[in-house]
């Protein structure tokens, strides 16, 4: 069976001043097309590094990243890419931030088709009315879901998103989760999302992947059947609860805090 | 008070109590137009030499523009090199400080001597000298310091490295550029001096300047003076003017 992304055996090291640095050790990672891989890990394990390798930013010394069954060699105009820092460029409005992707990638929109896509998802986020603005007229929140519009404006195949809620408030970061979940009813994407939330990763992910202390490996997988209609209610079961608990314990492992053996069930 | 009257009211009115405060110093210490003219020993030294003035404003002026677009082209050309490029950075960042903290003043001589008779060219060469490494710097630092995330959204759609400098990093550099622009500009008109002053071609407002000097007429010396002020205040305003055009968006709005 061949996923949208699959990631094998991956080994990378960074050259640093006192010799090789190894971040990632054995990775592997598939994810199917629609599929939402949320991928969690100790600071500093390589998490980053690996949306660089899947938007083909660098590659690794060792393994291989294929995407769409093509072996990811050099950047692809089919990622979209949205950071913690949602980096919208001052001199331009939130629209024009939206569409510059469309300017780059070959093929895109143009003109007038170009403005109505842009404008459709700043509307699907809740920021109709904020078009002529500029970033620093919007909140973090707003920001952020700009951010995000960019990243999707070109109809990638995979969306790449390195921690972007990472620096709001909890209501903030709360509520763009269920965004997420109302574009990708509209705009179904394949997503590799970086996180630190373990709440967030359950709450968007129909898989979540432990990354081991760096130099990283898969550690542990977690698949999430998703119920259609997510509620922020699904983070108060008990199933969450035991899921919630189940990941702790895999970081604790990651961390080197916790031995290796399974979590104890729960009562 | 509306706005746009607020803006000329307010520097005009400082100029105003800025005059008052010299006259009045002048007059209380009962100091001779030798010792420090006063600004109404400058209005007849006007009325007087009014013809000179422009021909001598209008030489100061052109050698220095041009000095100073000499110095944005080749400034903003090693920013470039040095911003994009680590090697070059250190490679030249001791050459430009070491070439920077060398006082023009000496230099002149050397300029003159080098190119003996090419006034124009070496008073713009001296005004270039003077106000290119501001420039050169801050286009370096503001190329240098662009956060890798806007790098990354664009190369990760495959954007060449002149589509991301043309889209992101020259729109960002601008307003750093613009804040050099506005020392620079300063700078070049204390180039032009220098050599209009020490040069005995005998034109420019420095050569007015050393003319005053030598006839003993105080007040023509500093009716100079002010006339260079005059003509940085309006060289500054026009570049202020080009960075509300170009770099309009950094400017915040109040409150």
């Amino acid at each position: 069976m061949t996923h949208l992304i699959d990631i094998k055996g991956v080994r990378h090291a960074y050259d640093t001043a006192s010799g090789p640095l190894p971040v990632l050790d054995g990775l592997e990672l598939s994810v199917d097309e629609g599929g939402f891989c949320a991928v969690v890990g100790p600071s500093g394990c390589g998490k980053s590094t690996l949306t660089r390798l899947v938007a083909g930013l660098m590659r690794p010394d060792h393994g291989e990243v294929w995407l769409h069954g093509q072996q990811v060699k050099s950047p692809r105009a089919t990622v979209g890419m949205a950071f913690q820092n949602p980096v919208l460029l001052e001199w331009r409005t939130i629209l024009k931030n939206v569409m510059l992707p469309l300017e780059i990638v070959p093929g895109g929109l143009r003109g007038k088709a170009a403005e109505e896509r842009a404008r459709y998802l700043l509307a699907l986020v809740g920021l109709d009315g904020f078009e002529e603005k500029r970033p620093s007229e919007l909140s973090g929140g707003m920001r952020q879901r700009a951010s995000l519009c960019r990243a999707l404006v070109h109809k990638p195949d995979v969306l790449i998103l390195d921690e972007p809620f990472g620096a709001l408030d909890a209501f903030t970061r709360e509520d763009l989760w269920q965004t997420m979940h109302e574009v990708k009813a509209q705009e179904p994407f394949t997503a590799i999302l970086i996180t630190h939330d373990l709440r967030e990763a359950i709450f968007l992910g129909d898989q979540v992947v432990v990354l081991s202390g760096r130099p990283a490996r898969t550690q542990h997988v977690m698949t999430i059947a998703r119920q259609t209609a997510p509620s922020l209610d699904d983070l108060y079961t008990p199933e969450a609860a035991e899921r919630l608990n189940i990941l702790r314990h895999e970081i604790e492992i990651a961390q080197g805090r916790a031995p290796q053996t399974a979590p104890e069930a729960t009562a | 008070m509306t706005g746009t009257l607020r803006k000329i009211a307010v520097p005009a009115l400082a100029m105003l109590i800025f005059l008052a405060l010299w006259e009045a110093l002048v007059w209380i210490n009962g100091w001779p137009n030798y010792k420090m003219a006063s600004p109404s020993d400058l209005w007849p030294a006007y009325v007087r030499y009014w013809e000179l003035f422009l021909v001598m404003g209008w030489q100061t002026l052109w050698r220095t523009v041009l000095g100073l677009l000499l110095a944005i082209v080749v400034g903003v050309g090693i920013g470039m090199v040095m911003g994009f490029s680590r090697t070059m950075r250190d490679a030249l960042y001791p050459l430009l400080v070491g070439f920077n903290a060398i006082p023009k003043a000496t230099v002149v001589p050397i300029v003159a001597l080098m190119f003996v008779g090419a006034h124009d060219f070496n008073t713009v060469l001296i005004a270039f000298m003077i106000s290119f490494f501001p420039i050169a710097v801050s286009v370096s630092i503001g190329l240098s310091t662009l956060e890798p995330e806007y790098r990354d959204i664009l190369r990760a759609l495959g954007a060449s490295q002149a589509t991301i400098f043309w889209k992101i990093a020259l729109p960002k550099t601008l307003p750093e550029f613009f804040g050099a622009l506005k020392v620079a500009v300063t700078l070049a008109f204390i180039g032009t001096n220098l050599m209009e002053i020490v040069s005995p071609h005998g034109r420019g407002l420095g050569a007015l300047f050393d003319s005053g000097k030598t006839n003993s007429d105080y007040p023509l010396m500093f009716a100079v003076l002010i006339a260079l002020a005059a003509l940085g205040i309006l060289l500054y305003y026009i570049v202020v003017a080009l960075e509300r055009v170009f770099a309009g968006w950094a400017e915040r709005q109040p409150g």
